[in-house]
């Protein structure tokens, strides 16, 4: 397990970073946590010709609050995620989700930009975002954009991010007060990806959920927010009833491959069952249970 | 305190919890495993393996490996034919491509072997060699083995009526074996009262230590010397089939067996890529290092397991046994490399009648080929003991459901007794002494075994899914008597050479090797107590069989009863002689000596006496005539019996009826060893073997898929628990010796992982049974399978 | 492929050496620099027994470029005795039996050792957590448990 040759670049700025992206094309990959990729090139199924390395970057890592919005740089590591003050004030569902995901040396070198960009349905942060609402910055050759999380997932290992695109930021809006977030994750292990897992975030006003989102980890070829699902509690009280058919709707959206942690009716089911438990801790912690 | 007391405590022998001689040096770092091992000018082999389990090779392109800069040769069948090494003979008779000859028989199988200037090359050079494959048909199915249409596995035995291992009937056959009184075991189903009958898979498992396996060979042209270090098992049986393959004289092979990162029976055969690295050493005249990756060990270094077992009992109505039936068909992959005793096709299989006394038994098994990985070695196990244990204890607990008796109580109906002892098995084995009912009883004392039964039944109606899982096994370990016992011919006895030195330190060597368990410590503590030198003293080496006396190694439990044994004769000796030392120095007779901790006295008159460490000066200046000097010895010592470790186990488990999540709420483990020699230690293999049973009931296994492709060789997939999956373990134990070791002790650290694997299914399939499941659940138990069984039952809704 | 130079503080010496860019820091390390206490297990990042300490952070070395740790402190269980002197972590797995065959023993050393900083009065659940990252196949766990509250309390009476 011994990745191929290739050349090493390591910027210390996005538009150096971006310029070597330019140069090679193609033949380069983008390196963060290193987590997804070295293991895949170890198995040489990614043999990129060129790696650059955007971990000496210093201006893609932090967290900062900035009008109404929390701002995340892509480079920052699942324990920087965890340790940070201003998303357990503000935003409690990504640091409550990132201490699930792999192992503490791995939450060490793995990077929320990584885990999104990469496109992996495994992956835990996808979900969370399209809970959140969140946006990504993506910077290329002709300046930077930001597109919406609700979209930027198209399948396996297919995002909008385009060739020569690095994402830099990520932009949650701050949950107004009011809401609350739950998270359910089923997985085989530690260090395993999720069989499935749900993330919610929902506000009430009085008792009546007035906005929900769920979002869903692993039961699809990419992380997909369950619509119909959260149209079905949306200005409504929720009770249980309610809940047992939302997680009937989100079901319906899964489609996820056969493997060794489940067939596809276990995988559903699991998905089903995670909705249920995330939108009940979600109710509790909305109503400050 | 009196003076004896201390004195004795002074020592560190048996009995006593000292702390680690071996631990210094791996919390430092400077263990020396095998891929520690740097020698000048040494090289890297890599392995290339076949993608698909059954293709006929059209052809191997090594040019473009050849030309890589760094890369020295590229070996194939073809090039090891003229050596007559393309094919090595197994521990069972059978016979192993070393790399693959005309065809590949499972994916993953060795095909050619390329030597680099270092790792980095080597796994590029084996990128580079090119092979052309002609898909074959599979067969993957060991019940489909035997069918008339079935593709052939091994080319090579076509035509051949046997393979090693007695007649067989079918091309994928490899044999049967078969024991006890068959006719009157179906005499007492055809009259019996009650009979059950049982489907159930031991499924294939591997045992996967953190460390791979891996050598470093270094053939000297010169001297004609060969000097491989490998993560062996078993060193010296290892030096005498390299003599056997290459026909180098076994005075000049050398086998060290270094620091091993856990064997667990992994390490106990010999795999093609030793020999590949042999070979390249002879061939090239450098060190050539080849150490498996983590997907290479778990793809091809020998599994675990893959019985596929049918039990049967007959009983009375109350459930009083009469007779047990077991058949078996035995999954063994492409080639027979399963690691036995010789004459053992099925290991020591027909302990299977258990703890229990079972009048007339029959025990049946037929084993085949199938397009799969090689292997069947024992899993941190005696030979085939898991398979067996898991179906006595499995059956016990149907028969019960049938007859709606607690499984606590008919297995008290059944036990043997301990006045029962020796006992004589209906499959033939003498069982040297045990006392099931006190252990059972001690341990549904020690849980309130009635007041969870209770809970049970509340949690029912409330409806939440609670499980209670009972194991009483007996193991058969220590092999092995001569007689019944060899491997390729060398019996299975074990050794030990001590020598005192003047000043009264000691070393000793032995045939075994330790791999986590401790040796190093603990004889140095079995020689503490027998000549009253303290273990501090005494240096304890393996491994090396250039120094080491000849043993056949560490798997099956077989240190302590045989190399202990071992040790203990040997002390022995040298007692006998240290006391005519004394009473020369004490002008007395022999007769009128006595043994006191670490001194020889004058019976009667305690003042005058000669310590253990004053003899050892005299052993070398001053001994009766005729005597020579020194003070060693050496012992080989072939038991007279197996020994019959017990051990009376139970699990709590907790059952998530939505997401088939299964949390072991408890495990109380008591286990029977006979005489304890470190119970730090013991506690510590308890622990171990524990987890080990844990994660093969709820997790491991090595799938394949229909084409034969293995799925799931990564340890993302191949289940192995972190600390947040692992129960807390609570431990127990009583204490009845063996009568024939000669310090009573039976071995311990594979009782856990054969004790558990069972409780956990029973557990489980308790779990079910309250709610009326009418069939026996399969392992592995992991969160998918458990769910399958509630949603079939209707159980996992509100 | 062209070598690059790379230096790195390793268990307080500066080291240098010429390394492909493709080079993992375990290899690195282990063959290259000599150090051999820290070893490979399973080669995905999930076994641990590669765990070393980079920049004050545990990482997996096998899973890490060598060209990564450029400009970096790195420590080794090799480094972590200082003056003669074991470090708490480990006195306490002699103590309490926290290791059999010693494989995964110098990663589990490097974690605790990181790990008790953290958080220097852990739970048991807590530790449970800190130290899911390294698989151990003898133990059980259930000594190296012990072993890390044992360290705690040493690490707190120091």
């Amino acid at each position: 397990m011994i990745p191929g040759n290739f050349e090493y670049h390591a910027p210390t700025s996005l538009a150096d970073a971006l310029a070597l992206l330019g140069q090679y094309g193609d033949e380069a990959k983008i390196i963060a946590g290193g987590h997804s990729l070295l293991p895949m090139m170890k198995l040489r199924f990614a043999e990129p010709e060129h790696l650059i390395d955007i971990n000496g970057i210093s201006e893609l890592r932090g967290i900062r609050e900035e009008g109404g919005m929390i701002k995340i740089g892509a480079m920052t590591t699942e324990n920087q995620l965890i340790a940070s003050e201003i998303l357990w004030d503000k935003c409690p569902l990504i640091p409550t989700a990132a201490k699930l995901i792999a192992d503490p040396q791995v939450r060490n070198r793995g990077t929320i930009g990584g885990d999104i960009a990469h496109g992996d349905p495994g992956n835990d942060h996808p979900a969370i975002m399209l809970a959140l609402g969140a946006s990504f910055v993506l910077a290329g050759p002709d300046g930077e954009r930001t597109v919406p999380a609700d979209g930027f997932f198209l399948g396996t290992y297919y995002t909008q991010l385009e060739e020569g695109e690095i994402m830099t930021e990520i932009q949650v809006p701050v949950p107004p007060a009011g809401s609350g977030y739950g998270f359910s994750k089923l997985k085989r292990k530690t260090g395993d990806f999720a069989t499935a897992a749900a993330a919610v975030q929902l506000q009430l006003n009085g008792d009546s959920c007035t906005q929900i989102n769920i979002a869903l980890t692993n039961v699809g070829p990419c992380s997909f927010k369950a619509s119909d699902a959260a149209a079905h509690l949306t200005g409504k009280v929720i009770d249980d009833a309610l809940i047992s058919e939302a997680a009937e709707k989100a079901m319906a959206d899964c489609d996820p491959s056969e493997d060794l942690r489940g067939n596809i009716e276990y995988k559903t089911s699991m998905a089903g069952e995670m909705v249920r438990r995330a939108i009940r801790s979600a109710l509790s912690n909305a109503k400050g249970e | 305190m009196s003076t004896e007391d201390t004195r004795e405590e002074e020592l560190k022998g048996v009995g006593c919890s000292r702390k680690r001689k071996e631990d210094p040096r791996f919390i430092q770092g400077k263990g020396n495993y095998v891929d520690d091992v740097k020698l000048p000018g040494m090289l890297v082999g890599k392995v290339v393996r076949s993608p698909y389990a059954h293709a006929k090779i059209v052809s191997i392109n090594k040019e473009a490996a050849l030309a890589l800069p760094g890369v020295h040769a590229v070996l194939t069948a073809e090039d090891l034919k003229p050596l007559g090494l393309h094919w090595m003979p197994t521990l069972a008779g059978d016979v192993c491509a070393v790399l693959a000859d005309e065809k590949v028989s499972f994916q993953y199988q060795e095909v050619a072997f390329v030597i680099a200037d270092n790792r980095y090359i080597a796994v590029d050079g084996a990128d580079l060699v090119e092979v052309e494959y002609e898909e074959l048909p599979v067969v993957v199915d060991p019940h489909h083995a035997m069918d008339a249409d079935a593709a052939i596995v091994r080319d090579d035995l076509v035509g051949k009526d046997e393979a090693g291992q007695g007649s067989r009937k079918h091309n994928n056959h490899i044999f049967n074996w078969d024991v006890g009184d068959k006719d009157a075991t179906d005499r007492a189903f055809e009259s019996a009262e009650v009979t059950v009958k049982q489907k159930m898979i031991n499924h294939r498992v591997h045992a996967s230590p953190l460390e791979t396996c891996g050598c470093v060979a270094s053939f000297d042209k010169v001297k004609g010397d060969m000097t491989v270090y490998m993560t062996s098992q078993a060193p010296h049986i290892v030096r005498t089939v390299i003599t056997l393959l290459s026909g180098i004289p076994e005075s000049k092979v050398r086998v060290i067996a270094p620091d091993i990162g856990g064997g667990f029976g992994n390490k106990v055969g010999i795999y093609p890529g030793y020999v590949c690295a042999i070979v390249a050493s002879i061939v090239l005249g450098r060190p050539v290092k080849w150490i498996e990756d983590r997907i290479e060990n778990l793809s091809t270094t020998a599994f675990a397991r893959d019985y596929h077992m049918e039990g049967e009992l007959a009983a009375d109505k109350d459930g009083k046994i009469k007779a047990l039936r077991v058949n078996v068909l035995a999954d063994h992959g492409a080639f027979n490399t399963h690691a036995q005793p010789t004459k053992w096709p099925a290991g020591l299989f027909s302990i299977c009648t258990g703890s229990y006394d079972i009048p007339v038994a029959y025990a049946n098994v037929d084993g085949v080929f199938t397009n799969k990985a090689p292997g069947g070695v024992s899993y941190r196990c005696s030979f085939r003991v898991t398979e067996a244990v898991y179906v006595v204890e499995r059956m016990i607990d149907v028969l019960a459901q049938k007859i709606g008796m607690d499984p606590a109580e008919i297995r008290m109906k059944n036990f043997i007794q301990p006045e029962q002892f020796p006992y004589q098995s209906a499959l033939g084995w003498e069982y040297d002494s045990g006392n099931y009912p006190a252990a059972l009883k001690k341990v549904m004392e020690a849980v309130d075994y009635e007041g969870l039964r209770k809970e049970q039944a509340e949690k029912k109606a409330r409806g939440e899914i609670m499980g209670i899982g009972l194991c009483t096994f007996t193991e058969i370990v220590g092999a092995g008597p001569s007689k019944a016992c060899d491997i390729l011919g060398v019996g299975m006895f074990d050794s030990a050479e001590i020598r005192i030195h003047p000043t009264g330190s000691a070393i000793a060597r032995m045939g075994t090797i330790s791999q986590g368990q401790g040796h190093e410590t603990t004889y140095a503590q079995i020689i503490a107590t027998e000549l009253g030198l303290s273990s501090d003293d005494i240096q304890i080496e393996e491994g090396d069989t250039d120094t080491a006396p000849y043993g056949l190694g560490t798997y099956g439990s077989r240190t302590t009863p045989v190399g202990g044994a071992a040790t203990v004769k040997a002390a022995r000796k040298i007692r006998e002689k240290a006391r005519k030392i004394a009473a020369h120095l004490l002008e007395v007779s022999e007769n009128d000596l006595e043994w006191d901790v670490d001194q020889f006295r004058v019976v009667g008159s305690p003042d005058q006496a000669k310590s253990m460490k004053e003899i050892a000066w005299a052993a070398y200046n001053n001994v009766p005539d005729g005597m020579e000097m020194g003070l060693e010895a050496v012992d080989y010592y072939d038991p007279p019996n197996f020994t019959f470790p017990f051990g009376a186990y139970l699990a709590v488990v907790d059952i998530d009826k939505f997401t088939g999540v299964t949390t072991i709420r408890r495990f109380y483990a008591l286990d029977d060893c006979g005489t304890r020699i470190n119970p730090m230690i013991i506690e510590g293999q308890v622990h171990g073997g524990l987890n080990e049973g844990y994660a093969v009931a709820m997790g491991q296994e090595l799938p394949y898929d229909t084409e034969g492709n293995l799925l799931g060789n990564t340890f993302m997939d191949y289940f192995w628990p972190t600390m947040v999956e692992t129960p807390k373990w609570e431990l127990d134990y009583t204490v009845t010796p063996s009568p024939h070791h000669p310090m009573g002790a039976k071995g311990v650290a594979e009782s856990p992982h054969v004790g558990s694997i069972p409780c956990f299914s029973n557990a489980i399939n308790d779990a079910f049974m309250q709610f009326g499941a009418e069939k026996h659940i399969d392992m592995p138990h992991n969160a998918f399978r458990v769910w399958k069984t509630l949603q079939e039952m209707g159980l996992n809704k509100d | 492929m062209a070598k690059t130079h790379i230096q790195f503080t390793l268990n307080g010496q500066a080291v240098e050496t010429l390394v492909e860019p493709r080079e993992l820091l375990i290899h690195v390390i282990r063959e290259q620099l000599g150090q051999t206490g820290s070893h490979i297990g399973c080669e995905t990042s999930h076994c641990g027994v590669c765990t070393v300490d980079l920049n004050g952070a545990s990482l997996k070395s096998c899973t890490v470029l060598a060209v990564q740790a450029n400009g970096g402190d790195v420590t080794t269980v090799e480094g972590l005795a200082q003056s003669g002197e074991l470090h708490a972590v480990q006195e306490a797995f002699m103590q309490e039996h926290g290791l059999q065959c010693g494989f995964c023993t110098p990663g589990m050393l490097m974690r605790s050792y990181r790990f008790l900083q953290e958080n220097p009065n852990p739970t048991e659940e807590e530790i449970r957590v800190g130290m899911s990252g390294n698989l151990c196949r003898c133990t059980g766990y259930q000594n190296i448990i012990k072993s890390i509250q044992v360290a705690a309390q040493k690490l707190q009476a120091k």
